[in-house]
């Protein structure tokens, strides 16, 4: 094979696999403007199923909860999983380290269905013997927030791997104590992990839809649920209305926080040298 | 170095409170419920509750093991069958996803550094839109009357519509778009690290290209197409969401018995029977993606 041949080849390998993985999302946006009852028959365009979707109280109260569920235990998410990632990262040996490594993957990678009913048979059985919890909101928002823990962790963790430890024991040198150095050098330079984690799993969360089913109680309906009970009984124009608002609103919100953390980096790596080129001088 | 260690020491009063706090959130949310699955399936399902494992008679404790539900799973061939369908579909999924995969993220490594963010993030982004819209997509797709089929029958390629749903076709669809990414992201990690000087070296003594390729670049990713393979391997086996979508009658998956022996035969000593089973299917693939990480990290750090 040539060089050109080969890039050519490269190239549409490339595009291929770019069309299979954005060929699903695209029809489902154009499928929505369709007017037609039938799902995949294209009649004429128009907003007949975004009006239906206004009509939709129990999407719509539904939408409402998962944004809430997806909101609080994103926070607790990234509360546990900046933790997580400080004791792996920054404490090579202590014992237990390769039980707390392989705890805190488990979620990852785990089926669904295993970590759905392996959590609901616990609170079960603590509900059991306490009296609480009742299957609902609480249970639902510790399932997302086990889930997100975990990817929370792998995010700050690579974000903590290839930070540089000089800087703080600089500021340790020029004598700020622990706690200052942690808000002013340690917490600001993780502050773009740290919102990535929490969109991640804030996604993770409004996505899910095997744990909330376990978790859930009678009247706690996530927007997943749902829509996976609407699809499996056949095809709903509603679902793609909803689909294409989501995605809108996920794009923007990836596209802007990557941007951001871009230019939080470009700040930082501005200052950095600028802060050098004082100390040459 | 010692330095910091001391400030985390300091931090939050030692390194007590930053160990422990993650320590007790897995602990109470892994390892218990895991424990508590593995001690239901060895009861019983009464009639409202599962039976208590510990009886007391004359004032002793005994310890009453059931191991029927284990003896039920190995015993009928239809959950054997099971077990062996869903590690068949994810040993597909994971070869297809490696097949197309790693040649992709390949060309992304050596695409032009520039470029690469956006290609990244061209990945990402379908990751970040919901998973179970992406797969209700494939089914307008895939269906009879599906986008696909009446695309195709417009054109006048077929006269009557394919029957690519409710099969092992839109199954194995479904699986590959779901875990492509997850296949890709750890092998470009590892291929965008590749030092270019060996093969230049093998060049220079006259390697060919290709023999290049096997001799010196599959090698050295050996450790991401590990843990691609494994990060697919791994919840490929207990998917539930696609087969219901786009599985048929004969794609059996245990993930879905799982789900049905719950929510259906409110059989929960059943389910855990099965889930514990499905655990150790995949223990072992666990501690191969477990290994595989810790050498991309040490491989990140060389």
């Amino acid at each position: 094979m040539s060089f050109a041949t080969n890039k050519l080849f490269a190239k549409g390998w490339m595009i291929a696999v770019y069309a299979f993985l954005y060929l699903p999302i695209i029809t489902l946006v154009i499928f929505s403007f369709n007017d037609s009852r039938l799902v995949t028959v294209w009649s004429h365009a128009s907003l007949r199923w975004y009006g239906a979707l206004m009509q939709d109280s129990d999407l719509i109260s539904a939408v409402l909860l998962s944004l809430k569920i997806a909101f609080i235990s994103a926070l607790i998410s990234v509360f546990f999983g900046t933790f997580t990632a400080f004791a792996l990262t920054r404490y090579k040996y202590f014992r237990g380290r390769t039980l707390l490594s392989s705890m805190s993957t488990t979620p990852l990678v785990m089926p669904d269905v295993i970590v759905g009913l392996s959590l609901l048979l616990m609170l079960v059985s603590i509900q059991h013997w306490l009296g609480f919890p009742e299957r609902g909101l609480f249970t639902i928002l510790l399932g997302h927030a086990l889930l997100g823990t975990a990817y929370a962790a792998v995010v700050v963790s690579s974000r903590l791997r290839e930070m540089d430890g000089r800087l703080d024991e600089a500021a340790m040198d020029l004598g700020c104590k622990p706690l200052q150095v942690f808000r002013l050098v340690t917490l600001p330079l993780l502050v773009p992990a740290l919102v990535s984690a929490f969109l991640l799993t804030f996604t993770l969360s409004f996505d899910d839809v095997v744990l909330s089913s376990f978790l859930s109680g009678p009247g706690f309906s996530t927007m997943p649920m749902v829509i996976f009970s609407r699809a499996r009984l056949g095809l709903n124009p509603t679902i793609n209305a909803v689909a294409t608002v989501t995605i809108t609103v996920v794009t923007i919100a990836v596209v802007a926080s990557s941007f951001y953390t871009s230019h939080i980096e470009r700040k930082r790596k501005r200052e950095m040298a600028l802060a050098y080129s004082d100390a040459n001088k | 170095m010692h330095k910091l260690t001391s400030y985390f020491k300091n931090l939050f009063q030692g390194n007590k409170l930053v160990i422990g706090i993650p320590y007790s959130w897995f602990i109470m949310l892994v390892l218990i419920p895991l424990l508590i699955v593995l001690k239901i399936s060895l009861s019983e399902m009464e009639a409202t509750s599962v039976s208590s494992m510990i009886s007391w008679s004359q004032g002793w404790p005994t310890l009453k093991l059931n191991f029927a539900n284990y003896q039920f799973i190995f015993s009928d061939a239809l959950y054997v069958k099971t077990y062996l369908s869903s590690i068949k579909y994810a040993l597909i999924t994971t070869i297809l996803c490696l097949a197309i995969g790693y040649p992709f993220a390949y060309f992304m490594a050596r695409s032009p550094k520039h470029l690469q963010p956006m290609l990244l993030m061209l990945i990402m982004l379908p990751f970040w839109t919901s998973f179970l819209l992406r797969i209700y997509a494939w089914k307008t797709l895939l269906v009879n009357n599906g986008v696909i089929n009446n695309v195709l029958i417009s054109l006048g390629v077929i006269h009557a519509p394919l029957a690519m749903m409710n099969n092992s076709f839109s199954l194995l669809i479904g699986m590959v778009y779901s875990y492509l990414p997850f296949m890709i992201l750890p092998l470009y990690a590892n291929l965008s690290k590749l030092d270019l000087r060996y093969l230049e070296a093998a060049a220079d003594l006259g390697t060919s290209p290709f023999k290049a390729f096997w001799l010196i670049t599959v090698p050295l990713s050996k450790a991401g197409i590990i843990a691609g393979s494994m990060l697919v391997f791994i919840p490929a086996v207990g998917e539930f969401v696609i087969p219901e979508l786009l599985g048929g009658p004969d794609t059996l998956m245990i993930g879905r018995v799982l789900w049905d022996e719950f929510f259906s035969n409110n059989d929960w000593p059943m389910a855990a029977a099965v889930a514990v089973v499905m655990i150790l299917l995949i223990l072992m693939p666990m501690a191969m993606l477990n290994k595989a990480e810790a050498e991309q990290e040490a491989g990140g750090k060389a």
